[in-house]
C-alpha cells in the first residue's frame, strides 16, 4: 500500500519545484534580462508561452514532463532531456564509484566499531569518520588534487579520461557514455587504466564523505542489535563472538541500515554535484553548476526535477528491498 | 515554572555524566564551538584587514600573493587579504547557522505539534509534504529557495537572510518530522491519557503535558543540524550562491575562486577557508555526536566497577 | 548426595552506574543437585537475575563479579565461571549450561528461521553437517511438543504463538542436553493458562532428561508447583534456603514470613465480601446503576483497509452505587478496552453503555466534560502515567485546577497535602517529581489524584500488575480502605483472580472479547458454571506446595 506513495510524492516534488523556479518569474527575463531590449524580451516570452497565465502553464509542464519533455535550454539552446541523458550516465557512473568505496570501507569498519566499542579502535573509526562527514566533499576534492595531481603528479587534475583516450574509444565507436564500460570494449588496457586513473580522486573524495556516514550508521545499528537479548541469548549457547557479530546481529541490524542507505541517496547525489564542478567531471552536477552560473533556469529547473524523482524512485526501491530482507513483512 | 539547576542545564549535565571518548568528543566540539562563536563575534578585533580591502596604506595588496609578513595567510586571485576573509567568513556562518535554526525550529515545532497532536488530514497533507521535502537533496533545495528569494546574488543582511531562509526550507520537515513522532509517542504515553481522563482541554494538554516532553531531544538535532547548516552554507558559495565578496565573506565562495588556484599549486587560498569549514563543522558534529550518544542508553559508556578489581573473565573479554 | 552440577561461593557483583557503584549481589552462596529444581525467589532488585545471569557468566561489562561459580562438566572436570578464560566460558555456554529467558519475543532472533537459531548452537561446539543439525532441530522442537517439526523447523519466530515461542527456546536450551538450565522467570510474560502448560514442560523435561532447573522467579504459585528446593533473596542477600513443603510451612526469615503473607489467595475475600453484603441496605439493588453496558462493542480500526478488530464484542454489566466489580481475563481478553471506554478515553461502536447517566455512544464532548470531575481512573503502570516534568503535587492538582476548584497547583497545595495524607503519602513527597518515587508511592500518588475530585466511580485498570507482591499487598489494603470510606463504585481491572478476590462484590470474567461469567465471588471461584472460568481456575498454580501437589494429582 505504501508503495503507492511515490506517485503522489514525484507529483510533489516536480510541482515544488515548478512553484519554486517560476515564482521568481519567467526563465527569459531571468537569463537574458538586461541583454535584450524590453521589446524583444517580450516577444521571447511570447513565442516562449511564459505570458499565458501560469496555471495553463502548469498543466502544459505537467504533460510535457509526463511525456519525457523537459524543455529546451536557454544558454546554448538543447533539449533539457538530451542533457539529462548525455550527463547523467556521467554522474551515474561517478555514483557508482563512490558507493563502492563507501561500502567496502564504512561497513566492515563500522562492524568492527561496534565490535570493539568504546576502546581504542572504536575511538580511531570514529574520529575518522566524523572528520569524513564534516570535510566538505569540494574541499576534501581540493585536498587531493593538490597533493595527488598537483604536488606529487601522480594522477591527472580534473576531467574524466585523456584526450588520447577518448580518442581511442571513438575508434572502437565505444560511446555508452560509461567511460569504464566503453574503456573496456575499446579492449586496451591502457585506456581503463586512464579512465581509472581519472576517476580515482572523484571516487575517493565523494565516497570517503559517504562511507563515515555508512560506519556511523552501521556502527549504531550493530550496537543496538548486539545489545539484544537474542544476541544474549545465542552467547548463552556457546556461540562465538565473532560469529554473534558478523551473522546474529548483522542481519536484524541490515534491515535499518537499507532503509537510512536509501535516504543517503540524496545525499550522494548533492555530493556528486559539489564533487563534478571540483573536477570538471562532465556530468549533471557540472552541467547544473555551469545552467546556474548562466541563470539558465529551464535547464536547472530540468535537472533538479529529474534528480528529486531520481532519489524518489530509489527510496521507493530500497523500501521494497527493506521488506524483502525482513521476513517479518515478507511472511 | 522553570526549575533550573546547575545539573539540569542540558549541556552541563551531559558533561558531567560521560565518561572516556565520549567526554572528550564533546569538550573538544564544545571548545571548537565556542572558538568559533568567539572569533565571529571578534572578528572586526582580530582581523587585520577589512573582508573587502584590496589595498591599504602601503599599497594595492596584489593578487595570489603567498603568506608572508604583511598577509599572514597569503592573498587571494580577488587581491583580498585570506586571514580577514577566514576571520570574517566566520561572523557570515554563525549569522547563517543561527537564523536558519532559529527560523526551523519555530515553523517545525508548531507544524509537528500540531500535525502529531490532531492528525487527521492536516496530518497526512503535512506528513506527505515533508517526506518529499526531506527526500528532495538537500543544497539542490537550498539553491531553489536561493534562486526564488534572492535571485542568487544579495549583500550581507538579505544574502544571510536568503541563505539562512533557504536552509530553513530544507530544515523544517526534519523538525517536523521529530516534533511529530515525539508527539505521537508522548499521546500515547500514560499520562497524557491520565489528563484526558481528568478532562483536561487539549490546549492545555498540549502545552503542558505534550510541548514540553517531545522538544526534549531537539538540542541534539540542533547542533547536527548546525553542522550541516555551515555545509549547505558552504555549497550554495561553491556553487556560486553566496554573498557577494563585496557584501561579505563567506567561505565556500572563497574554495569556488580557489579551483583554478589549486591546478597551479596555489594552495594557500583553498587550504584556509576550507579548514575553517572543516573546524567549524567538526565541533558542531563533535557536540551533537556525543550528545546523541549519551540521550541513547544504549550508545552511552558508563565508567566501570572499581577497575581494579575486574574480574579476570571481563578482562579475558576485553583482551579479544 | 551426587556432586552439585553448579556450586556458587560468595558471589558477590557490583554494577557501576551513574549514582555509583551498586551492589546486587551480596555473598550468595548455593549449590545445585543434579536433577533438582531450585527456585530463586524475591521481588524486583533482589538480585535473583543478576546471580542467575552470573551463572553463566552473562553479565555486562559495568558488572564486577568476585566469588566462584563452579559448573560442573558432564566429562567431569569443573568450569569456575568467574575465572575461567573466555574461550572455555564460551564452551561451557550450552553444553554444561543453558538458558531460558522471561520474555521469548525477544529471545528469538526475528530475522532467522528457528531450526537455523537451534543449529547455530550446535555447530559453536564443533562441526556439525546442515543435515545433522537439522534432524537434531527437529528433535529438539518435538521433545518440546511443538506439532508438525518437520515443517516448523524452517519458521520464523513471528510465525508462532507466545507460549510456542517459549517452547523454542527451551528446546534451544536443551540441543546440547547441558546438565543444568537457568530459567529466569520463563513463565512472566505468558497467560496463566500457558503458564501451566510451559510449568508442565519443564517438570516433564527435569524428568525426562535429568537436568537440573534453576527457576528464577516472583511468584510464590509458581514456586510451589514446580520447585524442590527454594532460596529466598532480598537486597542481594540469600536469606533462607529450605525445601519447597518446609519453606510454605515453616519459614524462619522474617523477610520470607512477609512475603508469604503478602501472597494473595483465592478464596481469601470471601468472609469480606460476605460481610460487605450483609451489611448492604435492603433494597440496595434498585439504585439506578452508575454503569450499565449493553450489548457493548468496541473496535479497533483496521490498518491500510483490514476489517477493524473487534476488541469487545457484545458485553452487558452494571455496576451499582458503591460496588466494587472486578473484570478478570488474560491479555487480549478486551478487559482493558471497557475500563477504557468508561472513562471515555475510547469510542463505543455499538450497543449502548451509560456511565452515571450519561449515554457514551456518539457522546458529545460537552457531555463528557461534565462528567469527568464525577470518575476517577488509575492506570497500569505509575512510571508513565505522570508527567515527568511536574512534581506530584502538580500532577495530583491538575484535576483541581483544570476543574475550576483552585486557580493554580500552589492554591491547591492544602487540599493536594490532605490528599497525600490521605494516601498515607508524606506531605513533602509533594515536591518530588515522578521518578524520585517508588512504584508503589507513585501507585498511590495515582490514587490521591484519581480521588481528587471526590468522584462516585472509579475505574482501575490492573493498578497493581507492575508492583511487586509486597507492595501490591499494602496498596490493595489502602484501596480497600478508602473504598468503604468514601464508598464509591468501583470497576477493578486484574488478570490475577486472586487480586480481584480481595477487592471484589462481584467477579465478571472476559475472554475474547465476550463475558463469560459474572457473579459473587463464591459463585465464580467456587461453583464456575463455565469451561473457560474453569480452565483459567486450574490453570493458576496455588502458593501451596502441598496443595498444589494434590491438584495435579488429580489432573
Amino acid at each position: 500500500m505504501r508503495f503507492l506513495l511515490i506517485i503522489p510524492t514525484v507529483f510533489i516534488l516536480v510541482t515544488t519545484v515548478f512553484v519554486l523556479m517560476r515564482a521568481t518569474g519567467d526563465p527569459i527575463t531571468a537569463a537574458l534580462g538586461g541583454r535584450l531590449t524590453p521589446d524583444q524580451l517580450a516577444e521571447r516570452i511570447h513565442a516562449a508561452g511564459y505570458d499565458r497565465p501560469i496555471l495553463v502553464q502548469y498543466v502544459d509542464y505537467l504533460g510535457a514532463v509526463a511525456r519525457g519533455d523537459f524543455g529546451t535550454t536557454l544558454s546554448d539552446n538543447r533539449p533539457v532531456t538530451q542533457v539529462l541523458v548525455t550527463y547523467g550516465s556521467a554522474t551515474l557512473e561517478l555514483a557508482v564509484y563512490a558507493v563502492i568505496v563507501a561500502i567496502v570501507l564504512g561497513v566492515p569498519l563500522g562492524m568492527l566499531a561496534a565490535y570493539f566499542r568504546d576502546r581504542w579502535p572504536d575511538a580511531v573509526l570514529r574520529i575518522l569518520a566524523i572528520f569524513a562527514y564534516a570535510t566538505p566533499v569540494f574541499f576534501a576534492g581540493l585536498l587531493l588534487k593538490l597533493v595527488f595531481a598537483v604536488g606529487l603528479g601522480w594522477l591527472p587534475v580534473a576531467g574524466r579520461v585523456s584526450t588520447d583516450g577518448e580518442i581511442a574509444m571513438q575508434q572502437a565507436h565505444a560511446t555508452s557514455g560509461f567511460m569504464l564500460v566503453d574503456a573496456i570494449r575499446t579492449g586496451q588496457p591502457w585506456v581503463v587504466v586512464d579512465v581509472l586513473q581519472h576517476a580515482a580522486l572523484p571516487a575517493t573524495a565523494l565516497g570517503l564523505l559517504t562511507a563515515g556516514v555508512f560506519l556511523r550508521l552501521v556502527r549504531t545499528n550493530m550496537i543496538g542489535t548486539l545489545g539484544r537479548e537474542y544476541v544474549d541469548a545465542a552467547r548463552s549457547r556457546g556461540v562465538r563472538e565473532r560469529r554473534l557479530v558478523t551473522a546474529h546481529a548483522w542481519r536484524p541490524a541490515l534491515i535499518p541500515i537499507i532503509t537510512v542507505v536509501g535516504l543517503q541517496v540524496a545525499m550522494l547525489l548533492v555530493g556528486a554535484v559539489l564533487t563534478e564542478t571540483t573536477f570538471e567531471w562532465r556530468g549533471l552536477g557540472f552541467q547544473l553548476a555551469q545552467y546556474l552560473q548562466a541563470r539558465d533556469f529551464v535547464a536547472v529547473q530540468g535537472i533538479v526535477a529529474l534528480m528529486a524523482v531520481v532519489v524518489a524512485v530509489t527510496n521507493f526501491l530500497v523500501d521494497i528491498v527493506a521488506a524483502l530482507v525482513d521476513p517479518r513483512v515478507r511472511y | 515554572m522553570a526549575r533550573i539547576e546547575a545539573g539540569k542545564l542540558p549541556v552541563v549535565r551531559q558533561l558531567r555524566q560521560s565518561v572516556g571518548l565520549q567526554r572528550g568528543m564533546l569538550v573538544a566540539g564544545l571548545v571548537l564551538t565556542g572558538l568559533f562563536v568567539l572569533v565571529a563575534a571578534l572578528a572586526p578585533v582580530l582581523a587585520p584587514y577589512g573582508h573587502s580591502q584590496l589595498r591599504d596604506a602601503a599599497g594595492p595588496f596584489g593578487a595570489q600573493e603567498p603568506p608572508s609578513g604583511r598577509h599572514l595567510l597569503g592573498t587571494t586571485v580577488g587581491g583580498y587579504d585570506v586571514l580577514s576573509r577566514v576571520i570574517f567568513g566566520a561572523q557570515t556562518a554563525l549569522l547563517v547557522v543561527i537564523a536558519s535554526i532559529l527560523a526551523s525550529i519555530v515553523l517545525g515545532v508548531a507544524l509537528g505539534l500540531l500535525s502529531g497532536y490532531f492528525g487527521g488530514w492536516l496530518d497526512r497533507v503535512l506528513v506527505l509534504v515533508a517526506d518529499a521535502i526531506y527526500a528532495f537533496p538537500s543544497l539542490l533545495l537550498a539553491i531553489l529557495g536561493a534562486i526564488v528569494i534572492s535571485g542568487g546574488q544579495s549583500s550581507l543582511a538579505s544574502g544571510v537572510g536568503a541563505t539562512a531562509l533557504s536552509i530553513t526550507v530544507v530544515f523544517v520537515p526534519q523538525y517536523l518530522r521529530v516534533v511529530r513522532v515525539e508527539v505521537l509517542r508522548v499521546k500515547g504515553e500514560a499520562f497524557v491519557d491520565a489528563a484526558r481522563v481528568i478532562g483536561t482541554g487539549s490546549w492545555r494538554i498540549m502545552t503542558r503535558h505534550v510541548l514540553r516532553n517531545a522538544v526534549r531531544t531537539l538540542p541534539l538535532i540542533v547542533t547536527l543540524n548546525a553542522s550541516e547548516a555551515i555545509l549547505t552554507l558552504a555549497g550554495l558559495g561553491f556553487l556560486g550562491f553566496g554573498i557577494e565578496p563585496t557584501a561579505a565573506a563567506e567561505w565556500g565562495y572563497d574554495l569556488q575562486r580557489s579551483i583554478a588556484d589549486v591546478t597551479s599549486g596555489i594552495w594557500w587560498t583553498a587550504l584556509f577557508p576550507g579548514l575553517a569549514i572543516v573546524v567549524v563543522a567538526l565541533g558542531m558534529t563533535l557536540v551533537g555526536e556525543s550528545l546523541n550518544d549519551l540521550a541513547d542508553p544504549r550508545l552511552r559508556t558508563r565508567v566501570r566497577a572499581a577497575s581494579a578489581s575486574t574480574s579476570p573473565s571481563t578482562v579475558a573479554e576485553d583482551a579479544r | 548426595m551426587s556432586t552439585p552440577v553448579v556450586q556458587v561461593r560468595d558471589l558477590d557483583v557490583t554494577f557501576a552506574t551513574d549514582s555509583g557503584p551498586v551492589h546486587a549481589v551480596d555473598g550468595v552462596t548455593l549449590d545445585v543437585a543434579p536433577g533438582e529444581v531450585l527456585a530463586i525467589v524475591g521481588e524486583s532488585g533482589s538480585g535473583k537475575t543478576v546471580t542467575a545471569k552470573a551463572v553463566l557468566g552473562l553479565l555486562p561489562a559495568t558488572a564486577t563479579t568476585r566469588g566462584a561459580v563452579v559448573l560442573a562438566s558432564r566429562g567431569g572436570g569443573a568450569t569456575d565461571v568467574v575465572t575461567v578464560p573466555a574461550a572455555r566460558l564460551r564452551e561451557a555456554r550450552g553444553r554444561d549450561v543453558a538458558m531460558v529467558f522471561q520474555e521469548p519475543s525477544t529471545a528469538l532472533n526475528p530475522v532467522y528461521t528457528v531450526g537455523w537459531q537451534i543449529a547455530e548452537g550446535l555447530r559453536a561446539h564443533g562441526p556439525v553437517t546442515s543435515a545433522q543439525a537439522r534432524v537434531k532441530a527437529v528433535e529438539a522442537l518435538r521433545q518440546v511438543g511443538i506439532p508438525d517439526p518437520e515443517q516448523r523447523v524452517d519458521h520464523y519466530p513471528h510465525q508462532f504463538s507466545g507460549g510456542q515461542k517459549q517452547r523454542i527456546v527451551i528446546a534451544m536450551a536443551l540441543a546440547l542436553g547441558p546438565a543444568l538450565i537457568v530459567a529466569d522467570e520463563p513463565t512472566t510474560a505468558l497467560d496463566v493458562t500457558v503458564q501451566a502448560e510451559i510449568l508442565d514442560l519443564l517438570r516433564r523435561l527435569r524428568d525426562e532428561t535429568g537436568a537440573a532447573i534453576v527457576l528464577i522467579t516472583h511468584n510464590m504459585g509458581v514456586v510451589a508447583d514446580l520447585a524442590d528446593r527454594v532460596a529466598v533473596m532480598y537486597q542481594g542477600k540469600l536469606v533462607e534456603q529450605a525445601p519447597v513443603l518446609d519453606l510454605f510451612a515453616n519459614p524462619q526469615a522474617e523477610y520470607t514470613k512477609l512475603l508469604l503473607a503478602a501472597v494473595p489467595r483465592v478464596g481469601d475475600g470471601r468472609a469480606r465480601a460476605e460481610r460487605r453484603a450483609a451489611a448492604r441496605q435492603p433494597g440496595w439493588e434498585d439504585a439506578a446503576p452508575v454503569v450499565e453496558a449493553r450489548d457493548l462493542v468496541i473496535t479497533y480500526p483496521g490498518r491500510f483497509r483490514q476489517p477493524a478488530f473487534t476488541a469487545v464484542d457484545g458485553v452487558s454489566l452494571r455496576i451499582r452505587p458503591g460496588e466494587v466489580l472486578g473484570l478478570v481475563g488474560e491479555s487480549g481478553s478486551g478487559k482493558t478496552t471497557v475500563a477504557r471506554a468508561i472513562a471515555g478515553l475510547q469510542p463505543v461502536a455499538d450497543g449502548s453503555l451509560s456511565v452515571l447517566g450519561a449515554e457514551l455512544r456518539g457522546v458529545k464532548g460537552r457531555v463528557l466534560r461534565a462528567l469527568r470531575p464525577r470518575l476517577g481512573f488509575v492506570f497500569q503502570d505509575p512510571a508513565t502515567s505522570f508527567n515527568p516534568l511536574l512534581t506530584i503535587a502538580e500532577c495530583v492538582a491538575e484535576p483541581l485546577v483544570v476543574h475550576g476548584r483552585f486557580g493554580s497547583p500552589g492554591a491547591a497545595r492544602r487540599r493536594v497535602d490532605e490528599l497525600l495524607e490521605a494516601v498515607q503519602l508524606p506531605r513533602a513527597y509533594g515536591d518530588r517529581f515522578p521518578h524520585e518515587l517508588s512504584g508503589g508511592q507513585r501507585q498511590r500518588a495515582s490514587l490521591a489524584r484519581a480521588l481528587a475530585l471526590d468522584p462516585e466511580l472509579l475505574v482501575a485498570d490492573e493498578p497493581t500488575s507492575a508492583l511487586d507482591v509486597s507492595v501490591q499487598a499494602r496498596v490493595l489494603e489502602l484501596f480497600a480502605d478508602l473504598q468503604r470510606q468514601l464508598g464509591f463504585a468501583c470497576l477493578f481491572v486484574s488478570h490475577d483472580l486472586a487480586v480481584v478476590d480481595l477487592l471484589a462484590d462481584r467477579i465478571a470474567v472476559m475472554h475474547r472479547g465476550r463475558l463469560v461469567e459474572e457473579g459473587t465471588g463464591p459463585d465464580v471461584l467456587e461453583h464456575p458454571r463455565e469451561d473457560y472460568t474453569r480452565r483459567l481456575l486450574a490453570s493458576l498454580p496455588v502458593p501451596d506446595p502441598a496443595a498444589q501437589r494434590a491438584r495435579r494429582a488429580i489432573t
